[in-house]
């Protein structure tokens, strides 16, 4: 059981978890996840950690809530348990000095390009940042980003905050200003990967992504999240997550993640009638292991 | 140590025990079980136990110990048997094995004891693995004043990563002998392959349930969700967290797909992936459960592969509600590694082997789901390196299959987390760990290795041995300092 140190909503849908699991502190580096379940009979999901905090022993997690897992775990707050965390899990960011790194964090996905764009700053990067979100109320850690960049900018796909637009006619806009990119960082939906990556194959610009594929134990075993790198298969949880988006096969990834969509919706229907019994569940459980500890 | 009888309290004179016949295994109707997870044998009643143990010739030289990868005393402990206390037959099988109620339901016994025993040649072999199991089981419902015979402690510390076979037999053999014990598990349940590779309906997960809180009783402590290599290296055990010796019993690594068109498509499956849904997140209950799988019901399922794990992919798969459930394998019947029970089982269930058949793409409805996988019969040609006739082949053979979900189960590769992680840990040249197959020494002091993650795919029998191994040798070494 990990403890829940604290919890709140960072926007509509979207919260932050500061959780007990000094092991997994200790290792973190950026670019790396974490595999979660909630409960005794959830399923497993990869998450990845924003950032670690290895003196207290914390590991800080950005969750939206899309599947009935995650509107499970955003139900949760401070002081409760999620049964079981496994992690560090992946490879870190790539590290050094490349000169100017563009970093698009797109929705949630920003709470993951936040931890790499962080340490590429302390590696002597110039950083510009484009931080896009489908709406206001969908932004997140734009003080947090614009900290650890020399140029951000935010847009909404509807205007009702800051720039209207996409984060891709950005990053066109600083091509066509001739602006020299070394390195480009794309976190973010897929369709949003895929624009990013369309755009910089064709300017020759190295561009990395940080892929989320459906994945159960993380450790190279059951080979569920692979993905066709240069027409080969690659396991997001070994050799990624982060991959050169150029070599990827966006098709496929789409393809295999709507593999379950018919389990997920019946999943997430069930969900709306048994939340509060499920909570409840949950709690009891905690007693039970707590009390079981004490 | 358990007193054996120095005179055989069998009745039946030597001559006339070839003529009784071997106890039949009472199971669940092949009907009926298809359509359920439950077990498949239901186990010897305590009559055919005794019956069976009866058919024991009592060897003078016992092939069936000397093909036990762990030595269990089979002559021994099936003469308890016979004197009917099988609390001693149990204790008499743990002096070697610490999961009987495991081996007894899944080891090749037609390779190792059974396939040893002398009876075999002219009748059917003697019933070790069901004698083994009854006794395992007689031992659970009957163990509530059960004594631990534990040496006094001796301040040494060791780590075993991974809680499959090879690690909890190493874990069970080393907290007898005094040492603090203590396993992490990458996954959130113990267990290893017993665990998310071996389906209920062969290995009930309260079988493996009972086994390690009997270890834990025993002072073995287990630690879940740590990914050692990731979440905390070999190194960081010995250096920071005191350990004096660590044993690796990671298992299986990577599953190894064919590089054949089409592996990506929506319905194809590595065995693991498969297994590890239906019987770690037990998909097969969803949606009580929350992990998903794909709809069987009324489907064409195939495996690609012959062995254990091939069977009871293809197996669980039929209990999902499969209207086809082939085996693709492309040698023949003869050469097929899956236990001998299995395909015997999977037969009666109404498995569709199509062996010499080989899978050369996986077709797909444009979608990017799979519709029915494209095969070539082969043929047996000379002899390759494992020994057995090489596959050919038959030019103009092809033709389609048509399928909803493919399996494959052809193996795997060595996991490299430990290995990238691990300075001057030697590995072969697939990246397996090397180890000394006698000692289980490894090249890095301190650190012993055993099971699949040295071997390659094996069997639990065989990883449990190499625990074994590893066990006495970690006991020298922790006693007497020499490397």
């Amino acid at each position: 059981m990990f403890k829940i140190l604290h919890a709140e909503f960072i926007a509509s849908g979207i919260k932050r978890f500061v959780i007990e699991a000094p092991r997994i502190a200790r290792k973190q580096k950026p670019g790396q996840f974490l595999i979660l379940r909630v409960h005794d009979r959830g399923e497993r999901i990869p998450l990845t950690i924003e950032k670690s905090d290895p003196r207290r022993g914390t590991i800080n997690i950005v969750v939206q809530s899309i599947g009935k897992t995650t509107h499970l775990l955003n139900s949760l707050e401070s002081g409760d348990g999620i049964l079981d965390i496994v992690g560090p899990l992946g490879k870190p960011s790539e590290i050094e000095k490349f000169g100017t790194v563009v970093v698009i964090g797109g929705g949630v996905g920003t709470a993951m390009a936040y931890p790499t764009a962080a340490a590429l700053k302390s590696a002597g990067n110039r950083i510009i940042s484009i931080v896009g979100a489908r709406t206001k109320g969908l932004v997140i850690l734009e003080n947090e980003m614009r900290e650890v960049s020399d140029q951000l900018t935010v847009t909404t796909d509807d205007g009702s905050y800051a720039k209207k637009g996409l984060v891709s006619d950005e990053l066109l806009q600083l091509i066509n200003a001739k602006t020299p990119i070394d390195l480009v960082l794309s976190v973010g939906p897929i369709p949003m990967m895929r624009a990013i990556a369309d755009i910089t194959r064709k300017h020759g610009i190295r561009t990395i992504v940080s892929l989320n594929p459906i994945m159960i134990d993380g450790t190279g075993m059951c080979g569920g999240c692979r993905v066709l790198v240069d027409g080969k298969s690659e396991f997001a949880c070994v050799d990624g997550p982060e991959f050169d988006a150029s070599r990827i096969d966006f098709d496929v990834l789409v393809q295999r993640n709507s593999m379950y969509r018919a389990a997920e919706r019946r999943s997430m229907e069930d969900f709306e009638h048994e939340r509060e019994a499920m909570l409840q569940s949950i709690h009891r459980a905690q007693v039970a292991y707590h009390g079981g500890r004490a | 140590m358990t007193p054996v009888a120095d005179k055989s309290q069998n009745p039946v004179p030597i001559k006339e025990r070839m003529k009784l016949p071997r106890q039949r295994m009472p199971e669940q109707a092949a009907q009926l079980r298809a359509a359920n997870f439950k077990e498949v044998n239901l186990g010897y009643p305590e009559e055919f136990a005794r019956r069976e143990a009866l058919r024991c010739l009592e060897c003078a030289k016992p092939t069936c110990i000397r093909d036990c990868p762990v030595g269990v005393k089979v002559k021994e402990f099936v003469q308890l048997i016979v004197a009917g206390d099988f609390m001693a037959a149990a204790a008499k099988i743990r002096e070697d094995n610490v999961l009987p109620a495991i081996t007894g339901r899944v080891c090749p016994q037609e390779d190792h004891c059974e396939g040893g025993c002398l009876m075999g040649k002219k009748v059917q072999p003697l019933g070790v693995g069901y004698l083994e199991r009854f006794v395992a089981d007689y031992e659970q419902q009957h163990m509530d004043q059960l004594a631990i015979h534990k040496a006094p402690s001796t301040g040494k510390k060791v780590a075993i990563v991974g809680s499959g076979p090879s690690g909890l037999t190493a874990a069970g053999d080393l907290v007898q002998k005094g040492h603090q014990v203590h396993v992490f598990e990458a996954l959130h349940e113990l267990g290893g392959v017993l665990v998310y590779g071996i389906p209920e309906f062969r290995l009930p997960k309260k079988i493996i349930r009972e086994q390690i809180d009997y270890m834990r009783n025993m002072g073995v402590e287990f630690e879940t969700n740590v990914v050692v290599g990731k979440t905390v290296t070999i190194n960081e055990l010995m250096e920071e967290e005191g350990y004096d010796a660590v044993f690796i019993g990671t298992g299986a690594g990577l599953p190894v797909f064919m590089g054949i068109p089409g592996e990506h498509l929506n319905g194809v499956y590595s065995a693991n992936e498969f297994l590890t849904r239906i019987n770690l997140m037990h998909a097969y209950e969803f949606p009580g459960y929350d992990e998903p799988i794909l709809n069987f019901r009324d489907k064409d399922v195939a495996v690609i592969g012959g062995g254990n794990t091939a069977l009871d992919a293809i197996r669980s798969a039929l209990r999902l509600g499969a209207r086809k459930a082939y085996v693709i394998y492309r040698r023949s019947d003869a050469e097929m590694p899956a236990r001998k029970e299995e395909v015997k089982h999977a037969r009666e269930e109404g498995i569709e082997f199509r062996v010499l058949t080989n899978p050369t793409e996986f077709l797909s409805d444009g979608k990017g789901w799979l519709t029915a996988v494209r095969c070539m019969k082969m043929e047996l040609g000379e002899p390759d390196a494992s020994g057995r006739r090489r596959p050919v082949p038959i030019a103009g053979s092809e033709f389609d299959l048509p399928l909803s979900v493919a399996v494959m189960a052809i193996g795997t590769s060595a996991n490299p987390l430990i290995q990238s992680t691990t300075p001057g840990l030697q590995t072969n040249k697939r990246n397996y760990i090397e180890a000394d197959s006698n000692s289980q020494r490894t090249s890095r002091k301190g650190v012993f290795a055993g099971g699949d993650i040295v071997t390659g795919s094996a069997t639990v029998i065989l990883a449990m041995g190499a625990g074994r191994r590893a066990a006495k040798s970690i006991h020298e070494y922790l006693t007497t300092g020499i490397w």
